[in-house]
């Protein structure tokens, strides 16, 4: 079926709004061709991946664009990238990489990208509005998007997300139309472990999801009432780790959802999953790969980043001993002014915790050297740590990944 | 055997042809493969540790972190990429990453969609040329 292009989109294609929305657009073409899309639609903002640093192709591209002048054409905030422009020392890694990092990230914002350099940009001044049509990077920041917030976008990629930023269109399929937004698969947590916390539950749902539910939108049934938005968010990264999801509804808690029925505009789910404690329990304890009482060599917190709400959650647990190893927690530059206005930044530093902003310790080098697993409250980083740091991980909630902090092994409550 | 032809849906245009490496689950390039070697290193893979390098790469479905596409990007511009990819669902990600791999170094990995039906005789197959165009795909072995 054939693409049909505005005038807006011809005028963009032929160079009348400058070489790189030519560029981004020709792209943006071949794009939706793939996705068989058959129209564009505009955006009001974008979320921007691409600026962490994956090797010289993500450089090529955005210099590419820079080349070809022009600037973003919506609101554009930037995801993490790979160094923390305001902790540069905490770099570990090779100069090179530092360097075409932190380039990188200059570079989109010579593009009018702002500095935001956070995966959380939904619990800052960049939270869309519900309805908005927005093209967004970073697999939570999507799910999130889509799920909590109830705005529409795809999974747009490295790129593709830049491409939409600079044209201010997107492709109209998927996610941005309502008919693809019904939930086909159903969810249902029929038992939980009585003595987790919501958070736990969260990622442990999150997870099964993600590895059961393939391209389907889940409708989740049987959640207790009172999940917040951070655990919605823990939830939300945890699924889009293990698999696809980039919208889930929560039957009462999430804004398309109000109950079972409207979620599915009353088609029949294709898939049906019944969650139990002990698949619970199951999905939690494959996210660690060491044993308990295991040695660790740091623990990390906020992947994705980590809100005010979250520090107001850690600050209490770090009363007491002080902990034997350093507790490193990602959270952007907005949510780091907010800490030292309320003054926890002293409080945090003499509990030995390091505060990452910009970026996020399992994409970036900075704990490749430390001795013994790392521990994290984040199914995320436990799902891709390994992988891309090489260290071994150990998953607990908060309180575990404090009480081991303090103990300098795996603890669990 | 004789030699078998299958129809499919251009995704990204192309040509190639080579071993076939299946996955039996989806994969996240993005934290999934080393895009300088072209390994497997999710280790909750089934796959973990085989090689994509020169594959026809047969996945069903993408999955996981949106920078899957400039992971793919870079393992085509080091050499260490498949040598295309089937699948069974559209997926933005790898699509990407193979029309940006095509538009900055003028490297095709082309992108196929390929029919359910058609999947377990693919996959037994040992090894798989595809031919991309605008007008339609096809996939064929000996």
């Amino acid at each position: 079926m054939a693409l049909d292009l505005s005038p807006f989109d011809r005028e963009l294609l032929s160079g009348a709004h400058g070489g790189s929305a030519a560029f981004a657009m020709r792209l943006l073409v071949r794009f939706a061709e793939a996705v068989d899309a058959r129209a564009f639609i505009d955006i009001e903002a974008a979320h921007v991946d691409g600026c962490l640093y994956h090797g010289r192709a993500s450089l090529d591209f955005t210099e590419r664009m820079i080349d070809l002048g022009g600037k973003v054409r919506v609101p554009t905030s930037l995801n993490v990238g790979s160094v923390d422009l305001i902790h540069p020392e905490l770099f570990r890694g090779t100069k090179e990489h530092a360097e075409n990092g932190a380039r990188l990230m200059r570079a989109h914002v010579e593009l009018g990208c702002a500095p935001t350099f956070t995966c959380a940009p939904y619990q800052a001044v960049w939270r869309p509005r519900f309805g908005a049509q927005i093209a967004w990077g970073e697999s939570n920041a999507i799910a999130f998007a889509n799920s909590v917030i109830g705005a529409r976008t795809n999974r747009y990629g490295d790129f593709i997300d830049l491409c939409c930023a600079m044209t201010g269109r997107a492709p109209a399929y998927g996610l941005h139309l309502s008919k693809n937004r019904l939930a086909r698969a159903l969810v249902e947590v029929v038992s939980t472990q009585e003595d987790w916390d919501n958070e736990r539950l969260a990622v442990a749902v999150g997870h099964a999801i993600g590895r059961r539910c393939g391209g389907l939108v889940p409708a989740i049934v049987g959640l207790p009432a009172g999940m917040s938005e951070d655990d919605l968010k823990a939830l939300g990264a945890a699924a889009a780790s293990s698999g696809a999801v980039a919208l889930f509804h929560v039957v009462g808690a999430t804004p398309e959802a109000p109950d079972l029925e409207t979620a599915c505009g009353g088609l029949a789910p294709k898939l049906r999953l019944q969650l139990t404690a002990e698949d619970l329990r199951k999905a939690a304890r494959s996210l660690s790969n060491v044993a308990d009482g295991a040695p660790i060599g740091a623990v990390s917190l906020g992947t994705p980043h980590f809100s005010i709400a979250e520090f107001a959650r850690l600050m209490p647990l770090l009363d007491g001993a002080r902990p034997l190893i350093d507790i490193f927690v990602n959270c952007s530059r907005a949510t780091l002014d907010e800490l030292r206005q309320r003054g926890w930044e002293g409080t945090l530093r003499e509990a030995r915790v390091t505060l990452v902003a910009d970026t996020c310790v399992y994409v970036s080098a900075l704990m490749q050297a430390r001795i013994g697993a790392i521990m994290t409250n984040s199914g995320k980083c436990a799902y891709y740590a390994p992988g891309n740091l090489g260290v071994d991980i150990a998953y607990g909630s908060l309180a575990e990944c404090v009480a081991s902090a303090r103990a300098g092994k795996v603890m669990r409550l | 055997m004789s030699a078998r032809a299958f129809e499919a849906v251009t995704l990204v245009p192309g040509a190639a042809s080579g071993p076939v490496l299946k996955l039996d689950e989806p994969l996240s390039f993005w934290g999934g493969l080393d895009s300088a070697t072209g390994r497997i290193i999710d280790r909750l893979h089934p796959q973990h540790g085989a090689c994509v390098a020169g594959r026809i790469l047969m996945m069903p479905t993408g999955r996981g972190s949106s920078s899957g596409s400039a992971t793919l990007a870079e393992a085509l511009r080091l050499g260490a990429g498949p040598a295309a990819i089937l699948m069974l669902e559209r997926d933005a990600i790898v699509v990407v990453g193979a029309i940006v791999a095509a538009e900055l170094y003028g490297l095709a990995c082309p992108v196929a969609l390929a029919d359910g039906r058609d999947w377990e005789a693919l996959a037994n197959a040992s090894s798989l040329a595809l031919e991309a165009g605008a007008d339609g795909a096809r996939v064929s072995f000996e």
